[in-house]
């Protein structure tokens, strides 16, 4: 297509149209104005600071000195951060393995019109009023291998080392992570499951195809654009979990729990380092802008498709 | 002013304060109170931020040391010479954790805090066993409390300066206090000392030994589970500050009153050089004005400094619960307490040990003691060897 071509017939209709349009236009941008000043101030400036941080040594307490790449280095050659980064994939990946079934499952249990499903809905969705430093005290009190509810019950196969143990405490985190995150995931896969249009089930119905037959052909395609928002949601917000495993274990037994957030507060906050910190929140930037990238490119694709065609 | 929630300090500075309040209505003081392992991380960013409050409390040492090369605490040497009769009025040893470069940061307050070897002696009577003396003593104990059924040592684990309790000790034992000084004052590989790999394996031995209890990664400090397990005969014993004496009084049931618990100085290791009368722990805690407060409030602080703190109803309601402050002329009052045994220990200690080491994660800089902290956690879960324990910590000298 040319130039010539297009503008040709633009500039045609310009005289009708183009004032009130441009007004509208004016309006509309300084509309945008409080978000992108929030944005700026919240998360532009935030942002070149910690990169600006990376690049300097302080101890968060006395005077900010300039490091040049020495603190890119020491992070980049320390295992440590490897293990971090490690940790933090392997919570991800192994969140949304369990995460994502269950939720999807509770969803479309959920979902149904019955009283019972309702009143259970309510019970499952509890976890999610409790704050994670709340959910991680009570977990910690209650896996207490003397005084928690092992002896309480009575049940002594809970008297575990659960805090003790590296891949306990690492089975421990994921499991509470779950227990807390599920019921927003259900939430999300129950408001998808009741969107989807009920003469599917019922042409389905005519077919003679049984309740598993309908979850798979027409439920779980219909829910596509549910499971990667809810998989965006947990892969990404997996990247900041950081308060439950700072109160549960922190960072520990030893190294094993320390995940990439975790590791950034405990290098800043704890031993005084912000600079090397600072590095590990730019190294958590990228990851994170990376991942959402690519999952918005995984639901992208085919946006304009529509999934209701014929109905 | 922030201070640590916990009993029995909690009422005792809360009455402290009121008192004051009372008398000096225009120098109010307020306290927010925080949780310990909270605290230590919530007062450094508070500082960082500008946001301190006008009253600092701290251990001294290391973390002091980053404030006051960062300006952000009072000098208060000038007012010390002002008030000689205050200084003269503390046990002259506790000014060292508070002087960076020769100047005095911090006012000395509450109490020493040794640590201290505690048992339960009815275990031991039923066992027909005497406290350990030496590190031989103790290996024999730990299999004799194993076949009992009874867990040999309670330990609070996840909050690891516990842990760190035991390599003080083991490391002053067996390397004299010259080790840890070589450290403190940066020397190149003090790490590297043949006492420190030493310590770690004895650690590790004991660790295999089942010396600790099941789980012992689980217990927190904070939580004061592991005092439970000593009072309610599930440990035979527990190497904790000389603190959990008061709060083991207060939730133990009677199990003090009744003269059930024991305490003894660290035992010795064979061929070691240190001094069994050595002692490590909090020589007191410490208190400053942060530099960014006004004038008034500055003025207000040294006022409760000088007339609030340590009142004679403080010093009595720190002997009541079973502390030593750090203050002279107090053997009348230790002698007529009711937990005078204790007491006249712990004042013992203080007054006769020839080396009284700063806990660790205090005496050195955050970087070092974070460090420190977990690879201790590293050392007892036994994911490192003692070498790898020394070598970690030795890329830390000088940061």
């Amino acid at each position: 297509m040319s130039n010539a071509v297009s503008t040709a017939p633009r500039a045609a209709v310009r005289p009708a149209s183009s004032k009130p349009t441009e007004q509208r236009k004016t309006a509309l941008a300084w509309l945008t104005l409080p978000a992108l000043f929030f944005f700026l101030v919240f998360a532009v400036v935030p942002l070149a600071g910690v990169l600006i941080l990376s690049f300097t040594s302080w101890d968060g307490i006395g005077a900010i000195g300039a490091a040049g790449l020495d603190n890119w280095f020491s992070v980049l050659a320390d295992p440590g951060l490897y293990n971090a980064l490690g940790l933090t994939f392997l919570i991800m990946a192994v969140s949304w393995l369990v995460q994502t079934p269950i939720s999807l499952l509770l969803g479309v249990f959920t979902a149904g019109s019955q009283r019972y499903r309702a009143a259970l809905a309510v019970l499952y969705f509890l976890p999610l009023l409790l704050s994670s430093a709340a959910v991680a005290i009570a977990f910690k009190a209650l896996l207490d291998p003397n005084f928690g509810l092992a002896t309480g019950l009575g049940l002594p196969f809970l008297a575990q080392d659960w805090l003790g143990v590296p891949q306990l405490a690492l089975g421990l985190v994921i499991f509470v992570i779950a227990w807390q995150f599920v019921p927003f995931h259900t939430l999300i896969y129950q408001g998808g499951v009741r969107q989807i249009p009920k003469s599917l089930y019922e042409a389905a119905q005519i077919d003679g195809a049984g309740t598993i037959k309908q979850f798979f052909h027409i439920t779980l395609p219909q829910l596509k654009y549910t499971i990667i928002t809810s998989s965006t949601l947990m892969v990404v917000g997996s990247l900041t979990y950081f308060d439950l495993i700072f109160v549960l274990t922190g960072g520990g037994p030893g190294n094993s729990t320390r995940i990439l957030a975790l590791d950034m507060y405990l290098r800043g906050f704890r031993a005084n380092l912000m600079g090397p910190a600072s590095v590990i929140a730019v190294i958590l930037v990228i990851i994170g802008l990376a991942l959402a990238l690519f999952l918005q490119r995984l639901g992208g694709k085919d946006k304009q498709g529509s999934q209701l065609e014929g109905l | 002013m922030w201070y640590l929630s916990g009993e029995p300090n909690q009422t005792t500075m809360q009455k402290a304060v009121d008192a004051f309040n009372s008398a000096n209505s225009a120098d109010k003081i307020t306290v927010t109170y925080f949780q310990n392992d909270a605290y230590k991380t919530k007062i450094k960013t508070a500082i960082g931020a500008n946001q301190a409050p006008t009253i600092i409390y701290g251990w001294g040492g290391g973390g002091l040391k980053t404030y006051a090369e960062a300006n952000q605490v009072e000098d208060l040497t000038g007012w010390f010479d002002q008030n000689p009769d205050l200084k003269k009025k503390f046990f002259p040893s506790v000014f060292g954790a508070a002087t960076v470069n020769g100047k005095i940061y911090a006012l000395p307050n509450q109490y020493i805090a040794p640590i201290v070897l505690f048992y339960n002696k009815d275990l031991f009577q039923k066992a027909g066993v005497q406290p350990p003396q030496t590190w031989d003593d103790i290996m024999s104990l730990v299999k004799t409390f194993n076949d009992m059924g009874v867990a040999p040592f309670s330990l609070g684990g996840q909050s690891r300066w516990t842990s760190m309790m035991w390599l003080e000790y083991l490391l002053d034992r067996i390397g004299g206090p010259e080790v840890f000084n070589a450290i403190f004052a940066g020397k190149p590989n003090a790490w590297m000392d043949p006492a420190v790999i030493q310590t770690g394996t004895k650690i590790q031995e004991l660790v295999s030994a089942d010396g600790f209890i099941k789980g012992f990664s689980s217990i927190t400090a904070d939580s004061q589970a592991d005092q439970a397990l000593l009072f309610s005969g599930k440990a035979a014993m527990m190497l904790h500050g000389s603190w959990t004496y008061g709060s083991m009084k207060k939730a133990g049931q009677n199990f003090v009153q009744n003269g059930k618990l024991g305490f003894v100085p660290f035992p010795t290791v064979a061929g070691g050089k240190g001094d069994p009368k050595n002692g490590v722990g909090n020589p007191a805690a410490y208190m400053s004005i942060s530099s960014k407060a006004s004038d008034k409030e500055k003025e207000s602080a040294k006022k409760f400094f000088k007339d609030g703190i340590l009142t004679d109803t403080v010093i009595d309601a720190y002997i009541n619960s079973g502390s030593v402050p750090i203050v002279n002329g107090i053997e009348n009052k230790l002698n007529t307490s009711e937990d005078k045994e204790f007491l006249n220990f712990v004042y013992g200690m203080a007054k006769n040990a020839p080396n009284f080491q700063q806990s660790w994660d205090q005496a050195l800089s955050p970087t070092a003691a974070e460090a420190l902290l977990n690879n201790i956690d590293q050392l007892f879960l036994k994911s490192i060897t003692p070498q790898q324990f020394a070598e970690n910590m030795n890329a830390t000298l000088g940061k």
